[in-house]
């Protein structure tokens, strides 16, 4: 699903490397949660993830592609495959819940019939059921997350990237969105996570990964968040 | 793709930017009127070249008892052994298509046609006129020949080509021409400048929903779409109004007011300005379909 080889990325003024020779797999299916202090480069990585940046040195493979090969005007096709979370929601606010989440189907040349159909299914299995016509403003701070993740993963990708999507989030809302990703997982959806959560982190002991300043120091199976070296 | 999703982006894009879009409309109008414009001038200067030309003569004016004190009539009034000669001669030149001689009754009559309106008229008698000789060339280009053989001869007060009076108004034309395409040129510049900003500023007002395209995979030329074709309908709109302006100039300027005033004058017609209209709407909506394509490049790219 995902392979870092040797992988090196630094930003032009800078002269520190954001990240510094990082070699990991991730498989299908897999839930992977990303740690590291502020600047340790977990933005980079998924920000790599997302061909938003490519690296300097060695090799990215997202979903058996070199990432590195993609040719400009087909990286959109493969972000299809990707569903996308972030902190900030990223919502429209002029949009009703259900328009926010069509919305990622009609730029993506979707027809009408089919995002007629998609929109309400995925909004139920988030449990945004019933509130279609609200707007943004009016939900609060987990539901407008629930928005997010129902529009990250209305195509149904093979990889659900959040960036810290509960950090705005009070612990018992957090919860919530953590069971609601874990059910996504469960279909079968490769989930990489990165965040500052230490309760999550540790009641999940899913797989952890920890950068810091650009290196891979962690990497443990049903991990916690603090590693005492 | 989805048109109408595309043809709401374009209407929420071209309303939240309607001061922008305004001046890119104007713009866009003025530049491409001064266009049309100098296009239909060009047009027009070559129909008169086309019809005047046609109608030039080569004058050689002889002396008159009255011209004996200037410089070239020095010998006093023409005789009519001088004017039988240079009448012979011309007849056996081959540039010389026609010859016709004007006698001083009939260059009176004409004068008196021609300024009827002038108090002046009265002022001047019919022995006070001077004869001449008016050629029509076979090539108006060789008027040298003729010119250079017999302007210094006796009794000729001068040959003169109406060739020169007419280069002289067309040149003043083609300078005027020229003044207009450069003006055109600048407000053009004027032009792609406000629609590139225009542009960059209805890609930062939509950063938001761009960035959301981006990252569900939208295709580049999705994201594109609406803001180009948001330039290319306000280019189309301010190219509407440019054809506006020529066919109200045509009708008002050159068929109610210019025709009447200077009837000698040919004016083109309607079929030279519908000629320059699908040129004027073709400019008017690639330009800024192409200017929005090239800022946006750097503002939306994957």
């Amino acid at each position: 699903m995902i392979r870092f080889d040797s992988v090196s990325k630094s930003y032009p003024k800078q002269n520190r490397p954001a990240l510094r020779d990082v070699s990991l797999e991730v498989e299908r299916g897999e839930f992977v949660f990303l740690v590291g202090s502020s600047g340790s480069g977990k933005s980079t990585f998924l920000r790599l993830l997302l061909r938003e940046e490519r690296a300097t040195h060695g090799q990215v493979h997202v979903l058996g592609k070199d990432l590195a090969r993609l040719s400009n005007w087909k990286v959109p096709q493969m972000r299809r495959q990707l569903g996308t979370v972030f902190q900030d929601f990223r919502l429209l606010p002029n949009k009703t819940v259900a328009e926010n989440v069509a919305f990622a189907l009609e730029v993506i040349g979707k027809s009408r019939g089919q995002t007629r159909k998609t929109v309400p299914e995925v909004l139920d299995l988030v449990g945004l059921g019933g509130k279609e016509e609200r707007m943004p403003g009016e939900l609060s701070g987990g539901e407008q997350q629930r928005v997010a993740i129902a529009r990250a993963f209305v195509n149904r990708p093979m990889l659900l990237i959040a960036d810290e999507p509960t950090g705005n989030l009070d612990p018992q809302t957090s919860v919530g969105i953590m069971k609601l990703l874990d059910r996504i997982n469960r279909t079968g959806t490769t989930v990489v996570m990165a965040t500052h959560d230490q309760q999550i982190v540790d009641q999940m002991r899913k797989r952890v990964i920890e950068l810091e300043a650009g290196r891979l120091v962690r990497d443990q199976s049903r991990g916690v968040y603090g590693y005492q070296h | 793709m989805r048109a109408q999703f595309v043809l709401s982006e374009i209407g929420v894009g071209l309303r939240r930017n309607l001061t922008m879009t305004f001046a890119v409309i104007v713009s866009v109008a003025l530049s491409l009127a001064l266009l049309g414009g100098s296009l239909l001038a060009r047009d027009q200067v070559s129909t008169m070249k086309g019809y005047w030309y046609d109608k030039v003569q080569v004058s050689i004016f002889l002396c008159n008892k009255n011209d004996a004190k200037t410089e070239a009539c020095a010998g006093g009034a023409v005789t009519e052994a001088q004017k039988k000669k240079i009448k012979a001669e011309l007849d056996d030149l081959d540039i010389v298509e026609k010859v016709y001689y004007e006698s001083a009754d009939e260059a009176y009559k004409h004068y008196k046609e021609q300024f009827k309106d002038s108090p002046l008229v009265d002022s001047l008698t019919s022995d006070q006129m001077q004869e001449s000789y008016r050629i029509k060339l076979a090539d108006p280009t060789k008027f040298k020949v003729i010119s250079s053989a017999f302007s210094d001869r006796q009794g000729v007060q001068k040959v003169q080509d109406q060739k020169d009076l007419l280069e002289n108004l067309f040149n003043l034309l083609n300078g005027m021409n020229i003044a207009a395409l450069c003006v055109m040129a600048l407000m053009l510049v004027v032009a792609l400048l406000l629609i590139i900003n225009t542009v960059r500023v209805s890609a930062f007002s939509r950063r938001r929903e761009t960035g959301i395209m981006r990252l569900v995979g939208a295709s580049g030329f999705y994201i594109q779409l609406p803001f180009i074709l948001e330039a290319a309908i306000a280019g189309l709109i301010g190219a509407g109004f440019a054809c506006t302006l020529l066919l109200g100039g045509k009708y008002f300027l050159i068929d109610n007011w210019l025709q009447e005033k200077i009837p000698l004058i040919n004016f083109i017609g309607w079929d030279a300005v519908a000629q320059v209209l699908p040129l004027i709407l073709a400019v008017g909506m690639l330009m800024p379909a192409i200017a929005a394509f090239f800022a946006l490049r750097k503002y939306l790219k994957v």
